[in-house]
């Protein structure tokens, strides 16, 4: 978990702390995902002590990994986007848009006749399309970004209604589901797409030029802008990667459930930004971690599976989801008041 | 040839009248009589494990659907029910009913919140050997299930249609008003169809339609509308008590009472304002939400290899459709103690 580079790359953030205290380590960014393997932890061993072996199975695991698999992408994505100070209410939208221009007649129709990749790279088109526009909006249309994605969540899935007719669209173009139905050495695709997903994200934010200048441009614009970078082209890129991978993420659900459909990744915007934050990046932006977004994804979907063995109803689940978000953010905040003083 | 089955018909009838007079019971016939099976069918047979799946209970309807099926299950003591609540996520449904497969249960009763997206884990049930029982809302392989609860839209609106054709068949031209619920969704196009066929047998047609959202608040908006449009209305069909909890606010509001109001769904209180006869419903015709109870007690019966009562056939039918059937005053007392309070 050497992040480190999160907090060296923030020009608010201190200077990394010399002295070796308990509380420099929590601070850390290594702490906080101590923190999160502890609760994930926690969270198992109340699966394993409830449900006993009917929750420590590998099928249980693996269903666990399918369910988070869909979110966890396009949570990749949100954590580059507040990051770099911004936020994305219309990614559950763009899910629904991109699965119902994936599965539309038409583009099956070409699928059929070429290769299913058509249907892959619609949705990616469709989704990166959606994100930029996102990005143009508040990059250089200077609309606040919870407006703008509001705007988006709104009109996105209207488009998707329109476009499907309301109706499901049932996918029907052989080897695309068999493809992402199968499994590489016991591990589900769609699991391995989460993995490499998160692998490149976490290369792509702590080990490359673009990812420092997305830590520059939601700790402090205006010093970013003043260090020479493009805080406009980045704002735009940062959404488009996120549409991005909510394309990837609608053609993994139209994999797992053969449709696309309007009503798809309902309330996903709030799923993935809980999973974030909790995750520990900051919403103001500025720090972010991607290993932390994974392991909030993992919480979340092991929570879901704890209660599902357990019988429990999804209404104490959401009780439960409020309170973790809650703490996480209250720890967040105590953290972060300790490490600027 | 001619002569001979004209007695052996007289010997069979008269063999019959015996057998309906004769007090003592014919062992021939009361194999197919069945109603020692009923009694067997209902008897603590081998236990079965049954996992359910239902979507978000955000209307009455749907809360019903859940509240029914746990309520069928303690009823049975060889049956043990795993109820996930409900999602409107298919996502999240979808690894639901793996945990389920991962469980072994023996039977899955599923009302999918999309039938099409639920299709491929209803298959791998089907494969692992689950005993699948699809609730309302179809799935779209034949494959996915092993027998099929459904409710009947088109007849909903046939009934409703007969009924307001009843009361009006001596007063032609009378205005006929319909509030539909989500209108592009296939089952209100068949509701509405169902009514229009229905009125044109007796040369009535729908004079006004609006269509609301299956909310209360969306019932009160369209009602609103409705009654500025028609000044005058005779009949007016409601296809959806949940949202008529709003139609009927906007009558009130509006001090209308000219007309008759025939509702849908068949909610507990428009069936108790049809029998206290203190609102404009005087009638509502069945949605039955008992769907997922007789989903339960079809799973119970498929797993344990048992037939289905009053029926001859040995095994569970492959489908199963209820009658949507119309209620009044004279006949509401059978059909309250199953309504759904919403």
């Amino acid at each position: 978990m050497s992040e480190d580079t999160a907090a060296v790359a923030a020009p608010q953030s201190t200077p990394v702390a010399k002295e070796s205290s308990v509380a420099a380590l929590l601070a850390s960014p290594a702490g906080r995902n101590t923190g999160l393997v502890v609760a994930l932890v926690l969270l198992c061993l109340g699966g394993v002590v409830t449900a006993g072996d009917r929750f420590a199975d590998v099928d249980n695991v693996l269903t666990i990994l399918r369910l988070a698999a869909v979110i966890g992408v396009v949570s990749v994505g949100m954590t580059f986007v507040i990051t770099g100070g911004g936020i994305d209410l219309s990614v559950g939208a763009i899910v629904a848009l991109s699965s119902v221009w994936a599965t539309t007649l038409a583009t099956q129709g070409i699928a059929n006749d070429t290769h299913w990749i058509v249907i892959v790279f619609t949705a990616l088109l469709v989704g990166g399309a959606c994100g930029l526009v996102n990005g143009m909006l508040i990059a250089y249309g200077r609309v606040v970004a919870f407006i703008a994605t509001l705007a988006s969540l709104a009109a996105a899935r209207g488009l998707a209604e329109i476009i499907s007719n309301r109706k499901t669209q049932i996918v029907n173009v052989p080897g695309f589901a068999a493809f992402f139905d199968a499994s590489v050495l016991g591990v589900p695709v769609l699991v391995v797409i989460f993995a490499v997903v998160a692998v490149a994200g976490w290369v792509l934010l702590n080990r490359t030029t673009f990812g420092r200048r997305t830590f520059a441009v939601g700790g402090n614009p205006e010093a970013a802008r003043l260090a020479g970078i493009d805080v406009r082209r980045h704002t735009v890129l940062l959404y488009a990667l996120l549409g991005l991978c909510c394309g990837l993420a609608a053609a993994m659900l139209i994999a797992r459930t053969t449709t696309g459909s309007a009503t798809h990744g309902g309330l996903y915007e709030l799923d993935a930004i809980a999973a974030v934050v909790i995750g520990g990046t900051l919403l103001s932006g500025g720090r972010g971690t991607i290993a932390g977004t994974v392991f909030g994804v993992l919480i979340f979907t092991t929570l879901s599976n704890v209660f599902t063995l357990n019988n429990l109803s999804i209404s104490a689940q959401a009780v439960a989801k409020g309170a973790i978000i809650v703490v996480a953010v209250l720890l967040q905040q105590r953290l972060a008041r300790r490490s600027g003083a | 040839m001619q002569f001979k089955r004209i007695t052996l018909l007289v010997a069979a009838s008269a063999l019959a009248l015996t057998a309906c007079t004769g007090n003592t019971p014919e062992p021939q016939g009361g194999g197919n009589q069945s109603g020692g099976v009923k009694v067997a069918n209902d008897e603590p047979g081998k236990k079965v494990v049954i996992g359910f799946s239902a979507p978000a209970a955000d209307h009455g309807w749907m809360a019903a659907i859940t509240n029914a099926a746990k309520a069928e299950a303690t009823k049975y003591s060889d049956v043990e029910l795993r109820v996930v609540e409900g999602t409107n996520d298919v996502n999240l449904q979808i690894s639901q009913v793996e945990t389920f497969i991962n469980d072994k249960v023996d039977a899955i009763v599923l009302l999918p919140f999309d039938g099409a997206a639920l299709t491929p884990v209803a298959l791998k049930a089907m494969k692992a050997g689950i005993t699948v029982i699809n609730v309302d809302r179809q799935f779209d392989s034949p494959f996915a299930a092993r027998s099929t609860v459904l409710g009947d839209n088109y007849g909903m609106g046939v009934s409703a249609g007969t009924y307001v054709c009843e009361r009006l068949k001596d007063k032609p031209g009378s205005v006929v008003a319909e509030i539909a619920g989500i209108d592009s969704l296939p089952l209100t196009q068949d509701r509405s169809k169902g009514f229009a066929e229905a009125l044109a047998g007796c040369g009535l047609k729908v004079n006004n339609r609006v269509a609301a959202e299956f909310t209360v608040e969306s019932g009160e908006r369209a009602a609103a509308n409705l009654l500025q449009a028609a000044p005058k209305i005779d009949a007016l069909w409601n296809h959806d008590d949940d949202q008529g909890v709003g139609v009927t606010a906007a009558i009130k509001n509006s001090g209308r009472s000219e007309f008759f109001m025939v509702g849908g769904a068949g909610s507990a209180n428009v069936m108790r304002e049809i029998k206290a006869d203190n609102g404009p419903h005087k009638a509502t015709v069945i949605y039955p939400s008992t769907q997922g109870a007789d989903g339960i007690r079809l799973a119970r019966l498929a797993v344990q290899g048992k037939s289905l009562g009053d029926l001859v056939e040995v095994e569970v039918p492959r489908e199963v459709q209820l009658y949507a059937p119309v209620v009044t005053k004279d006949n509401v007392d059978r059909y309250l103690p199953t309504a759904f309070e919403s």
